[in-house]
């Protein structure tokens, strides 16, 4: 099996899926030639042509809203933002028309539109390239919001995308492109939508995390292991919809717990985790669970990044407070 | 007939563009330009004016219905008939595909919608927007200027999988500040898009007026910003839209690209039922743009022709009230929405959080399993 790296794992998966289904389109800014600015899309311009790798003006709200009528038309586009920052450029396109076309049609149109959208901090990116902003897609009822944090999941979970003939925002963590390598199977699999994944099981604290914060949350649980504190670690993939059962048993064993979130405390996603597992577990509860996320500032300006999103540090002090309650 | 844009360079070395007059075959009384013989037959000019005159009872009905309260806010086409009509009659309904805002009515029954399904949407009621199989527009269109990049990638995606299909796209002069707009009109030119961009400037955005929403002499002269052609037409002249839409879809079906068409017309009814316009439009300039209505100019044209008498009218005049007493029949006849239907149609596969709402909200059971 290969090791390979989520970047790779996602450009592989773009081609598998252009070539078992004509219909898959690609649109984006600097998706052709240049082969993304992440290079997730290299090569595929000269492999599939640029009728089917389409580089796009600059303009989110276009790449977005005609991925409409391409969907419309019959074809399964897969838009990029450059930068999910930017999808505030085409927020309106997104929320207000992929996503409630299916509803406002009452069934006639489907949107299989996979929105791809790079995010996340201490990559030294310029400003407004960094936001964590998956709450406010959560908070769009129509699309469907998935966040990889392995590229065994990138492959697995964009494919399932890609098929789904709902709309999804794919969320591709930079700090992962590269870093995050896994094993990935050659074979065509898929990764289903809504069912958490277990990295390890423990009986002290539940850490839940999302996308690159899995890795955090992970190292935060390395230190607290050295301290003799068992960790369960869960990985969201998908956080609509989201899998309740998962969460629901993990806090019920644990009775302790933590979401780890990149994006700013307030009306993050980890509010609703919080509030689904009291749902769920609250008599189970042995500590208020704790919440460690960036907070309620605007994303600093590259220098200073280290100290905005939460590390592992943060996450065992967090688990240690969660230990000490009563 | 037009003049054509009028280039000055100014003298600190600017350039400055002023629009050519309107388009215009049929003048306000009714009269034809000499040189102008209409390219539509007997049959589809009367089948035109038919549909004008549906239009415009179609908004009198669904006014008196909703101040009764069996209908909810409604926005009317009144004044823009002939724009609509004389763009939308050049799309042949079983390979183009129209992409609507609420208020172009007559096109949207050109093209196939029911009569019935069309008021249903004003009565709110969710199967309202469900446009049936085989009829190719795309629901109506509430946030205006967003539906002017659906309409290109449609173009862009019949063009790629081989059709010759053309998608004509509606939005007004208001709209027309939308970045959307621009966006769409911008990409559309790069990818030469098989689609025709029908702006009616009817004066008025609710209250505000054409002057406060652009310092343009014409928005038609947008069109050499994105590298396609542009033109002004007198939107209350049937034949002048007709002429430039028909050559338009001409140039998009044969791979020429797209064209904005600004059709001048006039909104002669409040924004919609809510609206109170005494409030913001001077009476003087409405009795002058009763003046330019373009039913009684078309009316006028037929009966000149002699394809229309007062026996003709109110015999097509009873046919329309008929229809119309059916459709409103039938569309309050369609049965009240359950609240478990409002997750009928919101993913294909009910997700187990949505399926717990759901039951919650239909049974009363609103403990989590």
């Amino acid at each position: 099996m290969a090791v390979m790296s989520m970047v790779e794992a996602i450009r592989s998966t773009l081609a598998a899926e252009m070539d078992r289904d004509e219909r898959v389109i690609l649109l984006g800014q600097d998706i052709g030639a240049n082969g993304g600015v992440f290079r997730a899309t290299e090569h595929l311009q000269e492999r599939f042509g640029e009728d089917r790798v389409v580089d796009m003006p600059l303009a989110e709200a276009v790449i977005v809203g005609s991925s409409v009528g391409l969907a419309a038309s019959g074809l399964i586009p897969i838009p990029e933002l450059q930068f999910l920052g930017f999808g505030s450029q085409a927020f309106h396109q997104i929320e207000g028309q992929v996503a409630r076309m299916r509803a406002r049609s009452a069934g006639r149109f489907e949107m299989p539109i996979v929105i791809r959208a790079p995010f996340g901090g201490n990559v030294r990116t310029p400003e407004l390239h960094s936001d964590a902003h998956e709450a406010k897609y959560a908070n769009s009822p129509g699309i469907k919001v998935a966040m990889p944090a392995s590229a065994y999941d990138a492959k697995g979970l964009l494919a399932e995308a890609i098929r789904d003939p709902d709309p999804v925002l794919f969320c591709e963590p930079l700090r992962g492109y590269r870093l995050q390598k896994d094993e990935v199977p050659e074979e065509d699999y898929t990764v289903p939508f809504g069912e958490a994944r277990v990295l390890r099981e423990g009986d002290d604290v539940t850490l839940v995390a999302w996308s690159v914060a899995v890795n955090v949350a992970e190292r935060g649980a390395d230190l607290a292991a050295e301290e003799g504190i068992a960790c369960t670690v869960i990985d969201l993939r998908t956080l609509v919809p989201l899998d309740e059962q998962t969460l629901a048993e993990a806090f019920a064993r644990t009775g302790r717990g933590i979401v780890v979130q990149e994006a700013p405390l307030t009306a993050g996603f980890g509010a609703e985790v919080v509030a689904t597992v009291q749902e769920h577990a609250f008599w189970a509860l042995e500590a208020p669970i704790g919440r460690i996320a960036a907070p309620d500032v605007p994303y600093p300006i590259g220098a200073i990044e280290e100290q905005y999103v939460p590390g592992p540090e943060r996450v065992l002090a967090e688990i240690q407070r969660v230990m000490e309650a009563a | 007939m037009a003049g054509s844009a009028d280039t000055r360079q100014l003298a600190d070395g600017g350039v400055r563009v002023e629009p050519p007059e309107p388009l215009q075959f049929l003048a306000p009384d009714g009269s034809l330009a000499q040189e102008y013989e209409p390219a539509l037959s007997d049959e589809e000019l009367l089948a035109a004016f038919r549909l004008m005159l549906l239009s415009r009872a179609t908004s009198e009905r669904a006014v008196n219905l909703q101040r009764q309260g069996r209908l909810g806010t409604i926005a009317t086409p009144d004044g823009q008939e002939a724009a609509i009509v004389g763009s939308v009659l050049v799309l042949d309904p079983a390979r183009d595909w129209l992409v609507p805002t609420y208020r172009e009515m007559p096109a949207m029954i050109h093209m196939g919608l029911p009569l019935p399904r069309f008021l249903l949407y004003y009565r709110g009621h969710p199967l309202g927007n469900q446009v049936p199989e085989g009829v190719n527009m795309l629901p109506v269109q509430i946030a205006l200027g967003t539906q002017v990049p659906h309409a290109v990638g449609l173009a862009w995606g019949l063009r790629h999988q081989g059709s010759d299909a053309v998608v004509l796209v509606y939005f007004g002069e208001g709209a027309s500040s939308e970045g959307d707009v621009h966006e769409a009109m911008n990409l559309a030119g790069v990818r030469q898009a098989p689609v025709v961009f029908l702006l009616q400037d009817n004066g008025w955005a609710i209250s505000t007026p054409v002057a406060q929403q652009s310092a343009t002499g014409s928005f038609a002269l947008r069109a050499a910003g994105y590298g396609f052609p542009g033109e002004l037409v007198d939107g209350n002249d049937l034949f002048a839209v007709h002429d430039a839409t028909r050559r338009a879809v001409e140039r998009a079906r044969t791979g020429e690209g797209p064209t904005l068409i600004e059709a001048r017309t006039y909104r002669l009814a409040p924004h919609n039922t809510s609206d109170d316009s005494s409030r913001y439009v001077d009476p003087t300039q409405l009795e002058e743009a009763r003046a330019r209505d373009p039913v009684p100019r078309l009316r006028a044209f037929l009966s000149e022709r002699g394809l229309l008498d007062e026996e003709a009218e109110r015999r097509l005049t009873e046919e329309i009230s008929e229809e119309l007493a059916v459709a409103v029949r039938e569309m309050e006849s369609e049965s009240e929405f359950a609240a478990e239907q409002l997750f009928e149609h919101v993913y294909e596969t009910l997700p187990r959080r949505l399926d717990h709402q759901r039951r919650a909200l239909s049974e009363g059971d609103g403990e989590p399993d």
